[in-house]
C-alpha cells in the first residue's frame, strides 16, 4: 500500500515553518553584511569600539549572534507547533 | 612529554570509548536492526540531536585550520566564519517536520533511501551512493590523518602509534554501537568542544591584557587585521559572502548532516535541538576564530596556522587544563570521523547491497554486513592513512562543495515539489559535481565568488528544466 506522501494536513504548518527559517537566514544576512561593511570600511583610524571591539565587529558578529539567538528562541517558541511526526499521525 | 596534558587527553578517549561500547547494547536488543544502527532508532532528543549536529559538522577546520587562518587574517577570518551561524537553526528548520514526517512514511533510513523512494530511480540510487563513497570516504580519510597527527603532535609518539591508538578508539564503538554511539559519544564530545573554548577564551584574553590592549596591537601591528578586509585587504565583499552558501545554507545538502534531520524523536526534540545548535555552533565559531585572532598578540610569528591553537593552550593554560582544552580538536575530529565512518558504511550495505545485490537478506546476515563493512572501510582507512594517496587529496577538495552542489537540490526539491522528477535529480546532480570540480580547478572564484555558488545555480537550472522537459512521471500522492 502507497501511503499518501503529499497530502497531508500537517504540511501547512511544516511548510511555515520552512518558510521561518528561510527568513531567519535572510535577515541574520542582512545584519550580519549590513553592520559588518556598513561600519568597517571606512579607515580603521576613525572606527569606533565597544568592549573593546571595533563597531562594525560588535554589532555584526557579536551582537548578530544575540539577536539571531533571541530571534530563533522567538520564533520555534511561538510559530512552531507541535505535532506528531509519525507516518500514521495525521489528524 | 607534557604528561599533565596528555593525561586528561587519554582519559577522555578511554571515557568516549567506554561509553560507545555501552551504547552497543542498544544494537542487540532492537528489534529492527537497520533502523537501529544506521539511525538510532529514531529516538534522539533535542539535547543529542543538537550536539551531534554541531560536532558532525564541527571539523579540524573549526578548532585548527580556522583559528590558524584568523591568526593571519584577523577580525575579517572571525567575520567569515559567523556565517556557519546559519547551519544551527537552518537545516533543522528547512527540512524540519516535512523531512521527518515525509522519511518516516517511506520508512527511509538514509538519504538514498530517500532519494529512491522519491524518484524511484536506480540512476538517481547509483549517482547518490556513489557520490557519497567517494566524497565522503576522502574527505573522512582526511580528517582521519588530522587526528593522527593532532596525538602525534601532542604527544611526541610517532605517526603510526598515533595512528593506532586513534583508530581503535573510533572503530570499536562505531562498529559495536552503530548511530546511537555515534550521537551520544558526540553528545559529551560537544561538552568538551564548549568547554574548550570557553576556558582558552578566558586565558587568552587575560593574558592578551584585555580585548582593548589586543585591539590596540592589533592595529599597531598591521591596521587592516581589525578591518573586515583581512591581513591585505583580499577578503571582498562578495568572497566572504559566498561563504553564506558554503558553509551556511549548503550544509544542509550533506548527506551526514541531513540524515540527522530524520533521527529525531518527535517535534519537541526538534524544537530543542534547533536552539541549543544555534547557540552552540555560534559560540563555538564565534569563540574559537576570535582565539586565533588574539593569540597573534601573545604568540606572534607562528607560521604553521594547524598548530596556533595547541601552541596558544600551551603556552597560556596550566598542564592539566591545557589537556582538556586539546581534547577539544580532538573531539571534533572524532566526532566528524565517526558518523562519515557510519555514513560511508550505510551506503554500501543499505544503498547497494540491500537494493541491488541481495534484497532479501535475512536480519543476521544484514548484522554481520553492516559491522563488517564499517570494520572493513575503517581499517581501509587506516591503511591509507599509512601513506594517503595523492587522489584522496585532491578529491577531499572538492569534497564539502560537491556534495553540496549534488543533492542540495534532489534533496530540497524533491521534498517540496511535487513537479520535480528523476531526470530532473539526475541533472541535477552531475551538473552540480561536474561543473564543481571544473570550476575549481580552471576557473575558481567565477564572479568573485566561491565557486558553489554558480555550480548550485546551474545544478538549478539543470533540476528544473530536466523536471520540466520530461514527462509528468506517476507520483504517489
Amino acid at each position: 500500500m502507497k501511503r499518501k506522501v503529499w497530502k497531508d494536513k500537517r504540511y501547512k504548518a511544516a511548510n511555515r515553518e520552512a518558510l521561518a527559517g528561510i527568513g531567519l537566514v535572510m535577515f541574520n544576512f542582512f545584519w550580519w553584511f549590513g553592520f559588518a561593511y556598513g561600519l568597517g570600511s571606512k579607515s580603521p583610524e576613525s572606527y569606533h569600539y565597544i568592549f573593546g571591539f571595533p563597531a562594525w565587529f560588535f554589532f555584526s558578529c557579536i551582537l548578530g549572534f544575540a539577536v539571531m539567538m533571541g530571534l530563533t528562541v522567538f520564533v520555534v517558541k511561538f510559530f512552531f507547533k507541535d505535532m506528531s511526526l509519525e507516518a500514521e499521525g495525521e489528524e | 612529554m607534557n604528561w599533565e596534558a596528555v593525561l586528561p587527553l587519554f582519559i577522555f578517549i578511554v571515557i568516549v570509548f567506554i561509553v560507545g561500547i555501552w551504547a552497543g547494547k542498544f544494537v542487540s536488543r532492537s528489534d529492527s536492526f537497520l533502523q537501529e544502527y544506521f539511525l538510532g532508532g529514531r529516538s534522539l532528543g533535542g539535547f543529542i540531536l543538537a550536539m551531534t549536529l554541531v560536532t558532525t559538522y564541527g571539523s579540524a577546520s573549526s578548532f585548527l585550520s580556522g583559528p590558524g587562518t584568523a591568526y593571519n587574517e584577523g577580525l575579517g577570518w572571525v567575520l567569515l566564519s559567523m556565517t556557519q551561524l546559519a547551519t544551527g537553526y537552518f537545516v533543522l528548520m528547512v527540512l524540519g517536520k516535512r523531512f521527518a514526517i515525509v522519511t518516516r512514511k517511506y520508512k527511509a533510513v538514509t538519504i538514498v533511501d530517500f532519494l529512491k523512494e522519491r524518484y524511484q530511480s536506480k540512476w538517481v540510487v547509483i549517482l547518490s551512493a556513489a557520490s557519497i563513497l567517494i566524497f565522503l570516504f576522502s574527505a573522512m580519510s582526511a580528517q582521519w590523518i588530522g587526528g593522527a597527527r593532532l596525538i602525534q603532535s601532542l604527544t611526541g609518539i610517532s605517526y603510526f602509534t598515533a595512528l593506532c591508538i586513534f583508530s581503535l578508539a573510533v572503530l570499536v564503538y562505531v562498529v559495536v554501537g552503530g548511530f546511537r554511539a555515534v550521537a551520544i559519544t558526540d553528545g559529551i564530545q560537544g561538552i568538551i568542544m564548549f568547554m574548550g573554548t570557553l576556558i582558552l577564551l578566558v586565558a587568552v584574553i587575560s593574558a592578551g591584557g584585555g580585548v582593548s590592549q589586543i585591539m590596540n596591537d592589533l592595529a599597531a601591528e598591521n591596521p587592516n587585521l581589525i578591518t573586515p578586509f583581512g591581513a591585505d585587504g583580499g577578503l571582498t565583499p562578495a568572497y566572504v559572502s559566498s561563504f553564506w552558501v558554503l558553509v551556511g545554507v549548503g550544509v544542509v545538502a550533506l548527506p551526514q548532516i541531513a540524515v540527522r534531520a530524520m533521527s529525531y524523536k518527535n517535534a519537541k526534540a526538534l524544537h530543542r535541538g534547533i536552539i541549543i545548535s544555534t547557540f552552540v555552533v555560534g559560540f563555538i565559531m564565534l569563540n574559537m576564530h576570535l582565539i586565533g585572532v588574539f593569540g597573534r598578540t601573545i604568540l606572534p610569528g607562528i607560521e604553521i596556522g594547524d598548530t596556533v591553537m595547541p601552541e596558544l593552550a600551551q603556552a597560556v593554560l596550566p598542564g592539566w587544563a591545557a589537556g582538556i582544552v586539546l581534547a577539544a580538536p580532538m573531539a571534533a575530529i572524532m566526532t566528524t570521523v565517526n558518523s562519515l565512518l557510519l555514513m560511508v558504511s550505510s551506503a554500501i550495505v543499505k544503498d547497494v547491497y540491500l537494493n541491488y545485490v541481495r534484497p532479501d537478506a535475512s536480519d543476521k546476515i544484514i548484522r554481520m554486513w553492516s559491522m563488517g563493512a564499517t570494520a572493513l572501510i575503517g581499517i581501509v582507512v587506516v591503511v591509507m592513512s599509512l601513506q594517503p594517496p595523492d587522489l584522496i587529496i585532491w578529491l577531499n577538495l572538492f569534497s564539502m562543495g560537491g556534495l553540496e552542489a549534488a543533492f542540495i537540490w534532489p534533496i530540497i526539491l524533491g521534498l517540496y515539489w511535487k513537479r520535480g522528477t528523476r531526470y530532473g535529480a539526475i541533472a541535477s546532480m552531475l551538473t552540480g559535481v561536474i561543473s564543481y570540480i571544473i570550476f575549481e580547478t580552471f576557473y575558481p572564484q567565477p564572479f568573485g565568488m566561491h565557486s558553489v555558488v554558480t555550480s548550485m545555480l546551474l545544478a538549478l537550472v539543470a533540476y528544473v528544466s530536466g523536471s520540466l522537459l520530461s514527462k509528468k512521471e506517476m507520483i504517489s500522492t
